[in-house]
């Protein structure tokens, strides 16, 4: 537990990627193989789901750290973080300990899902006390299902490559899909020659980033496929020894979500991987994404929703095929191939092509980009052709080039503390915009600010406080804001009667007076222009 | 039958004596519990403070005030009000202040810290019926580890971006923490420089007479200096400024109490945070409030509320006062002004129109 607290504060404490793979390549380099699979396991975002319910944490801490309930609340408050106040509460520990990180994971955190609650306590307790701050902060992390540190696994994937000179995209691989940590799972994911076991592995999501510069600047368009950017979940279906497996991009198991799709994949041959979108599709349309939102949302999906909201894949790329990896082979033959696979199976109507936009200029494909909105699409997703399928987000073969997102200027109305580490500054807002001569409730927003802007907008919040409801301050109507955000559409559950999707903060318009703030009715406008 | 001090509009005033202790604007006569500026404002026609302060007290408030020094532990009377000054332990000269008349004894505490510390005289514990405490860290998340071990972390962290070639950039307050830092960082492991404002602090302190390990002024520093040996202080507001580029590749670190929370460090963007504070932990402020035996405790600064309460289950008498001390400030005060880089003494400060 010491060295894994180690390297968390070594993570913990630098921004500068080649100290965090230093800091890693050196963990790995130095514990024991048991302890180095359950550190890639929670490094890699893999976490228990919570062990044990807060009130009884906070209830025996309390109670360790002798003091009242009233002042671990104020205490929280301050921090901002459970896992964190507790181990600042906490008095200093008594012994110290050099058990390693299995042992406290594999003997200590996973059983405590079956133990009773005096037994809970006191292996709760006792660990306390033979761990420092750090250790306790760490632990706390661990068994509130919170754990989270600022390494990508790319950068986990780098550093264990550097330790076992094993190909970085070869280790990626290895890493996705169901495995438990332990001895033999680390070794075989380091060995130079994989016998792969399991299954259900999807191979790693080939990412795009945004393009930067002119759109020209990438040179020939016929060099280029050019496919429209639509906005589902991204999704691999998979079929192998004759079962369906759907994993989301955040690894997560999903087929059991969408039956209709698990019965597209029973028509797939034997040895087949599909990269594509889910997308909420019927009459050959797609719905509006708000409609699968109410699907996810069920618990049970009963005839009614299934029948309402059905889902397609939209395919776009070919991974696996007859059992073979054909990332390496060209985007050509990869199309060519996803198009027999698409008409075979077309009929179900639970497959869509994600078909290429053809046009003879940048001009041209600029031109059509106009009408995404219109399409429900988010704008162009731009490969290069002869192009192998990478893994991870890489610059230069796929490009994203999405239409610009609204924007509305708005204006301050209330805040609220944030989360984590924002927990002591006001950084959630909630924007309004004129309705008549009052400002209503339009949006609310966290991110976008740089951490000097935060600071100001919080001194000004603390400073122009009218209200306090709780957590909540309603704050003299002065910041303007320019919200930028991606969707627009009627709704009845929100005051202003519109939602918006993924709204955030552009720009502070230092420059714009409240009156400047947009209208109600023009942004009603947006929803007809959508 | 009003109270012995009371607070009003310009600060925490004593009608029999008339004489206001740390107000908040410029009065006829003031007695200052120490420097900082959320204690010591400019414009007074009189100031009274410890001997030890008086220097540094000179140097923020101008220097042709008119400031009356007094040793610790003397007493004097103003008005038939007897008063002394006793020590604070939170920076040079600070003092707590004894104020008597008709055998009702207050003592006002202004800033202080119990740990040990070589750049000030320890904070003496003074009994009396009404205790006025600070709570800039009045939580119990709030305790401090043992001082060798802070310095040996910062003398750590300076050591390994000398070896990975980085200058090692150290933010600390101008008055007081700087110094204190000085005082304890090992001098062996290379060159210390400092901002103008830290310099010009460093000189009034070696002035009264407190040892501190040689420094130099990092604005006269030729332009071949190796910087990657080097350890610089600076005030806070020089996080982010143009100033630091001259050191090239820079490891930055803070020292302040706020750094024992994690979300206060990562959100100021610093590689290294060190808890070194100038004021009382939560240990500190209930030691200090049991010693003075005071019947009654008023809370200003801070986190007053859980102060109060929990002083109160506790069968104390204690309620919160309201003032306009900061404290040590997260987002404070000093680090909000950008403060001259200029080793020399300001120029006396502008009243504004
Ligand atoms: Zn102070
Ligand atoms: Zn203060």
């Amino acid at each position: 537990m010491r060295a894994f607290a180690q390297l968390f504060t070594a993570l913990d404490e630098t921004t500068k990627t080649n100290e965090k793979i230093a800091a890693l390549t050196a963990y790995f380099a130095s514990v024991p193989p048991a302890d180095a699979a359950w550190a890639i396991h929670f490094l890699i975002g893999r976490r228990p789901k919570r062990l044990i319910e807060t009130r009884k944490l906070v209830e025996w801490a309390v109670a360790e750290a002798e003091i009242p309930d009233w002042l671990f609340g104020e205490s929280y408050q301050a921090v901002g973080d459970l896992a964190e106040t507790i181990s600042l509460l906490l008095p200093a520990p008594t012994t110290s300990s050099e058990l390693p990180l299995h042992y406290w994971v594999e003997e200590r955190l996973l059983p405590l899902k079956e133990w009773d609650d005096a037994k809970r306590r006191e292996s709760l307790v006792t660990a306390w006390r033979a761990m420092n701050e750090r250790q306790r902060f760490v632990w706390n992390k661990l068994i509130t299902g919170g754990f989270r540190v600022g390494v990508s696994q790319s950068l986990v994937v780098r550093a264990m490559a550097a330790v076992s000179g094993v190909d970085a995209a070869v280790l990626a691989h290895r890493l996705m899909g169901d495995w438990m940590p332990s001895v033999e799972f680390y070794e075989r994911i380091l060995a130079k020659e994989s016998a792969d076991a399991d299954v259900s592995r999807p191979y790693p999501f080939f990412l795009a980033y945004p393009i930067e510069g002119p759109i020209d600047a990438l040179g020939d368009i016929h060099h280029w496929q050019a496919e429209w950017k639509w906005d589902g979940i991204r999704a691999q279906l998979i079929r192998r020894q004759w079962r369906t497996f759907l994993w989301s991009r955040g690894e997560e198991l999903i087929t059991e979500r969408f039956p209709e799709l698990e019965a597209l994949g029973g028509l797939f041959p034997e040895g087949t991987a599909v990269d594509g979108e889910i997308l909420p599709w019927k009459n050959g349309m797609p719905l509006p994404f708000a409609q699968m939102q109410r699907r996810i949302g069920r618990k049970v999906l009963g005839p009614k929703i299934l029948a309402d909201v059905p889902v397609s894949l939209l395919a776009y790329d070919l991974l696996e095929w007859g059992g073979e990896d054909v990332r390496e082979r060209p985007l050509e033959w990869r199309r060519e191939t996803l198009e027999q696979l698409v008409s075979a199976t077309k009929s179900t109507g639970r497959i869509v092509l994600s078909e290429p936009v053809n046009t003879a200029s940048w001009g041209d494909l600029t031109t059509l980009r106009r009408e995404a909105r219109a399409r429900g699409v988010e704008g162009f997703m731009l490969k290069r052709k002869g192009s192998s399928y990478r893994v991870g987000r890489k610059r230069g073969d796929w490009w994203k080039w999405k239409i610009e997102p609204y924007s509305v200027d708005a204006v301050l109305i209330y805040a609220q503390p944030g989360n984590g580490r924002r927990a002591s500054l006001f950084t959630d807002y909630t924007f309004g915009v004129w309705d008549g001569a009052t400002l209503v409730p339009f949006a609310k927003a966290y991110s976008g600010l740089t951490d000097e802007e935060i600071r100001k907008v919080d001194a000004f919040i603390r400073r122009n406080t009218i209200e306090k409801f709780g957590p909540v301050r309603s704050v003299r109507p002065e910041l303007v804001f320019e919200l930028a955000f991606e969707g627009i559409q009627k709704s009845s559950r929100h005051r202003s009667g519109i939602a918006v999707r993924f709204p955030r903060m552009a720009r502070w318009r230092t420059d714009k007076k409240p009156e400047d703030a947009d209208t109600l009715e023009t942004i009603r406008a947006l929803i007809a222009g959508a | 039958m009003s109270a012995l001090l009371q607070v009003n509009a310009n600060g925490l005033y004593c009608a029999v004596g008339a004489f206001y202790i740390d107000p908040w604007r410029p009065v006829p006569r003031a007695i200052v519990t120490h420097a900082h500026s959320d204690h010591a404002h400019w414009g007074c026609a009189a100031y009274l403070c410890s001997t030890p302060c008086q220097s540094v007290l000179r140097s923020r408030v101008g220097s042709d005030s008119n400031i009356e020094p007094r040793p610790y532990g003397e007493s004097f009377d103003i008005n038939g009000v007897r008063i002394s000054l006793h020590p604070a332990g939170h920076i040079l000269g600070s003092a707590q202040i004894r104020v008597e008349s008709r055998g009702e004894v207050w003592v006002v505490s202004g800033d202080y810290k119990l740990e040990p510390d070589s750049t000030c005289t320890p904070f003496e514990p003074v009994r009396c019926h009404t205790f006025v405490t600070e709570s800039t860290f009045g939580l119990p998340i709030y305790r401090w580890g043992a001082p060798s071990e802070t310095a040996a972390d910062m003398n750590a962290w300076w050591k390994s971006n000398q070896q990975s070639g980085k200058a090692s950039v150290l933010f600390a307050y101008s008055l007081g923490k700087a110094q204190r830092v000085l005082a304890a960082i090992d001098p062996a492991i290379g060159p210390i420089f400092g901002h103008g404002a830290v310099e010009k602090l460093n000189r009034i302190y070696r002035e009264t007479g407190i040892a501190l390990p040689e420094t130099h002024y990092a604005g006269s520093a030729p332009a071949a200096t190796d910087w990657s040996r080097a350890l610089i202080l600076a005030p806070p507001s020089a996080h982010g400024s143009t100033w630091i580029r001259r050191f090239g590749t820079v490891s930055t670190a803070f020292a302040s109490g706020w750094m024992r929370i994690r979300g206060t460090r990562r959100r100021r963007s610093i590689d290294r945070g060190f808890v070194v504070s100038d004021h009382a932990d939560w240990p500190g402020l209930i030691t200090a409030i049991d010693a003075t035996g005071a019947e009654c405790v008023l809370v200003t600064h801070g986190y007053r509320a859980p102060l109060v309460r929990w002083l109160c289950e506790h069968g104390r008498n204690a309620k919160a006062l309201e003032t306009r001390y900061d404290g040590e400030r997260d987002e404070g005060t000093e680090s909000e002004t950008p403060e001259p880089d200029s080793p020399d003494p300001d120029p006396i400060p502008q009243v504004p129109a």
